[in-house]
């Protein structure tokens, strides 16, 4: 009884992606290029020739089996890291990606350390 | 003439900014205990004066008086008188104009309101926010002036560029800059407590009226910018990540961690460094803010006319405000000593702010990353949605679980006894994500616990507030709506986020097509003259095989003549349940349109959440105890 | 002033901040696609315009230096800077490869028998997709390709005097 109430619960809290985030992996990876003949849009948004001639390209690399890294590693070659939204991670970029976590970390032992004063 | 008369108020206007500045010096050095009545005179003539060269800008606006060259560049005499105003501050000058306006309303009533309780701590602040004033005054009049000539006086003007004439968009400035340019006077105040050593708890009850108005409008700004962003830019989202939105987003960080901050100062006599930080970095980070956008030295959306003149006055000034609040602030010896229990107000509190440091510190390295890797490494790199959603949603999850909680909790200590209430609210959320997703298909696992999170937190304001309601009095009011509404909000963000469906196709008129169970009909096209632009309207036809409902959309592509500008309207159908969006665009040398047709989900909710908590910040700030 | 830690950290980050963004006011924030010059061509495949057989990167040859030119009917600036690939035809050892951008086959053709046709090799980009090999991103754009099949320099917008100028010089070095 136990067992299947743990169980059920577990359900309820971890619903796992589907077959649909598959799918949505031509529409990922659009939003996530920057249409660089545009005002701040994505491909995903954009109507622009340019845009449409990426959509093109980024479905024949999938079709070729391509995954999403070697993608953005192509278009990342051909117009630079600029057209990727979310930046890779690596040496420039770590920074970009550590600090805010940095802050979380300090925030939150600067909170502690004035509970434990009270502990005294 | 305008001209003239434009210019005179603005001299007068730094005139007499000079004389309070002066006064005000030589009335804190005397020991008397009356401020200098002068005084309040020179803030009347401030006021008057300032309101007055505003309202003549608005009059050289409406009457189409192109020999000001702001009235020439962003108006025409073929214009709608509603956004003839509106133009007023669709510009740079403008803008400015209404800028330095604000600061002199904030300062002026500001002053009305204290100067009878404490000298010395007005008068400082009366001072500091002076000298802020008459430097975004003489930035106005040396390199912004909106009365500046030009001659000939041309006949006709250039236009406001459409995509800005719109209603939200005509008010979205005003609101704004009441939020973020309002955050200047807890500036000037957090100087002259440290000035004037003045008492914790005086500081923080005299600036949190204006902690929560300027917080209010910062929300409604940034609310009635998305829903611009929303219905004119087409691209069916309303935020962005954008340089220029993050620009307005981090000042409200700053805004909504001090306006919960500051009743611990109030109630506890805690935390006062810190709530003088955040009082000064709130303005601090608005005038960063600008920066970025009026210098250009980012790529954004929004294009403000770019000028690197105007990006160095403000970098200066930026520079120089923040030199002087360090050294201001560091003079200052006094360390806070306290603690707090784990389980009390004051801890939850304290959470808020971390949380608020976090989104901070991510947003505004995001927006200014790019800046740092072209100037030290020459790459150019884009930190884009993908970026913020993954670095922020996850820490979304404790953040509504404290927000739920930190209410609840008294001042001082509480032993927690609510743990039985707390497990069932908890399992109460879990089944209902479960019945939303069994109903709705798939979500993902971080969707999953945000929802159940946000779920929480409704439950168990709505709990607290329905039995509270019985017994005590309505003053918990504005916080049960601000917690509740942005429980809401996230809730059906994520739902948004998860079931928006778009589709992308190439269609001719007359034809259908057919994906999924949609049904999308061109029928017809036709083109219309309208007030001062034409309009090329095309009619569809959306049938919902499995839903069973019919609706008509005409999006709209619209010729401006002045400025001559093409702009797609989107049309949208909104219920209860859902937004229908559809944008068509030309496709050049083709009879195919490019059609974009969006399903998505509560968007009337995320609006409505959005108000709802909005308007707690309002009420509070009526609402007397 | 008590010198403290969090005092130096803070104002050293806030002052590091201020310099970059001074630094910053100074740097042309235009886009350019020229980080893709000193890469090797990748290997393509792009149709003739005017048949069916394919030319690929083997056939560049290993003698001369190739220019491919994008350029299509449609797109005015291309007709401003056709005279100077003319004039760039003469030059024997360059070759110039001519690349059709989302064109009509027919409008192409005439374009070309209107202007001349500067082009050694003629191929069609009908969608656009070839295209986004050489990193474009609007057209007109010309890219310099040396004997090793190298990206030597690339020119956004339509070429003008100095642009062919330039090209005769690194043509003719050694």
């Amino acid at each position: 009884m136990k067992n299947k109430f743990i169980i059920i619960l577990f359900y309820i809290f971890f619903i796992e992606p589907s077959a649909a985030e598959i799918n949505n992996l031509e529409s990922k990876i659009f939003k996530n290029l920057r249409c660089i003949v545009c005002q701040g849009q994505s491909i995903a948004e954009s109507n622009s020739d340019f845009a449409q001639t990426i959509k093109i390209v980024v479905r024949d690399k999938i079709d070729q089996g391509d995954n999403e890294k070697e993608i953005y590693e192509f278009l990342a070659e051909k117009y630079g890291e600029w057209i990727i939204y979310k930046p890779k991670f690596n040496y420039v970029n770590s920074l970009l990606w550590f600090s805010p976590y940095i802050v979380l970390v300090f925030g939150g032992l600067l909170i502690f350390k004035y509970l434990r004063r009270g502990k005294h | 003439m305008l001209s003239n008369l434009g210019n005179i108020l603005l001299l007068g206007s730094i005139l007499i900014t000079l004389s309070i500045i002066y006064f005000a010096y030589q009335n804190i050095k005397e020991k008397n205990i009356l401020i200098g009545k002068n005084l309040v005179y020179l803030s009347f003539f401030q006021i008057t004066f300032i309101i007055s060269s505003f309202l003549l800008l608005i009059f050289a606006f409406v009457f189409s008086d192109f020999s000001l060259l702001a009235v020439y560049q962003n108006s025409h005499t073929a214009k709608p008188i509603f956004y003839k105003i509106a133009g007023v501050w669709g510009n740079h000058e403008g803008s400015l104009l209404l800028w330095v306006n604000i600061m002199v309303i904030f300062s002026f009533l500001f002053f009305l309101f204290n100067y009878k309780f404490n000298k010395n701590y007005s008068l400082n602040t009366l001072l500091v926010q002076n000298i802020l004033i008459l430097g975004f005054l003489i930035f106005l009049i040396s390199n912004s002036n909106p009365f500046f000539k030009i001659l000939p006086i041309p006949s006709e003007g250039l236009g406001l560029n459409p995509i800005l004439q719109d209603p939200a968009l005509a008010i979205h400035p005003p609101l704004l800059y009441l939020g973020f340019v309002g955050s200047s006077i807890y500036f000037s105040a957090a100087m002259a407590a440290i000035l004037s050593n003045s008492n914790g708890k005086n500081f923080a009850s005299s600036i949190k009226v204006w902690v929560l108005i300027s917080w209010s409008f910062q929300s409604l700004g940034i609310i009635v910018g998305s829903i611009w962003a929303y219905y004119e830019l087409g691209w069916g989202g309303f935020w962005f990540w954008d340089p220029v939105e993050n620009a307005s987003l981090i000042p409200w960080f700053c805004m909504t961690a001090l306006a919960h901050s500051v009743l611990v100062l109030e109630k506890r006599n805690y935390l006062y460094n810190w709530v003088l930080i955040l009082s000064i970095i709130t303005f601090i980070s608005s005038v960063t803010g600008t920066f970025l956008v009026r210098s250009g030295i980012l790529n954004s959306v929004h294009t403000f006319a770019n000028d690197p003149a105007r990006g160095m006055y403000i970098l200066i000034f930026l520079s120089l405000m923040i030199f002087f609040s360090f050294v201001i602030f560091f003079k200052r010896k006094i360390n806070d000593n306290f603690y707090l229990e784990p389980i009390s107000k004051e801890t939850f509190i304290l959470s808020n702010n971390w949380f608020m440091m976090f989104y901070l510190a991510t947003v505004f390295i995001g927006t200014i990353y790019p800046i740092f890797t072209q100037v030290l490494y020459d790459t150019k790199i884009s930190v884009g949605p993908p970026f913020y959603n993954s670095v922020i949603a996850p820490i979304i999850i404790p953040f509504l679980i404290m927000m739920a909680i930190g209410p609840r909790l008294n001042w001082i200590k509480q032993k927690y006894n609510d743990f039985k209430s707390l497990i069932f609210i908890l399992i109460l959320s879990c089944v209902i994500n479960f019945l939303i997703f069994s109903f709705l298909k798939s979500y993902n696992l971080l969707s999953n616990l945000i929802i159940i999170s946000s779920l929480f937190l409704i439950l168990y304001s709505l709990k607290d507030f329905i039995i509270n309601s019985k017994t005590k009095s309505y003053y918990n009011l504005p916080s049960f709506l601000s917690h509740t509404g942005f429980g809401v909000l996230m809730l059906f963000i994520i739902l948004n986020h998860n079931f928006s469906k778009e589709y992308d196709l190439n269609i001719k008129v007359g034809e259908t097509k057919k994906i999924d169970n949609i049904e999308i009909k061109f029928e017809d096209l036709k083109i219309e003259k309208r007030e001062n632009y034409n309009a090329i309207i095309g009619n569809f036809n959306i049938l919902d095989l499995k839903k069973n409902y019919r609706k008509n959309l005409n999006p709209e592509i619209r010729i401006y003549n002045n400025p001559q500008t093409l702009t797609f309207e989107s049309a949208i159908k909104t219920n209860l349940q859902q937004d229908l969006y559809l944008t068509m665009s030309n496709i050049d040398g083709s009879d195919f349109y490019n059609v974009k047709f969006q399903i998505k989900p509560f968007m009337l909710w995320i609006w409505l959440a959005a108000l709802l908590t909005a308007s707690g910040g309002l009420l509070r700030t009526f609402l007397k105890k | 002033m008590k010198i403290s830690f969090p005092k130096i950290i803070s104002i050293s980050l806030v002052v590091f901040v201020l310099i970059v963004f001074f630094l910053a006011l100074n740097i042309d924030k235009r886009y350019s696609t020229e980080k893709i010059v000193g890469k090797s061509v990748d290997d393509f495949e792009i149709k003739f315009l005017n048949n069916k057989e394919v030319f690929k990167k083997q056939d560049l040859t290993n003698d001369k230096y190739h220019l491919i030119n994008i350029w299509a009917s449609w797109c005015l600036p291309c007709r401003k800077e056709h005279p100077i690939l003319m004039t760039l035809k003469k030059e024997n050892k360059l070759k110039i490869i001519g690349i059709n951008f989302k064109d009509k086959k027919l409008n192409a053709n005439n374009f070309l028998r209107e202007l001349g046709n500067p082009y050694d090799f003629s191929l069609s980009d009908k969608d656009g997709t070839k295209s986004i090999l050489f990193g474009v991103y609007g057209i007109p754009e010309s890219i310099l390709i040396d004997k090793k099949h190298k990206i030597i320099s690339k020119f956004i917008g339509p070429l003008n005097v100095k642009d062919s100028k330039d090209i005769l010089q690194l043509v003719n070095e050694k």
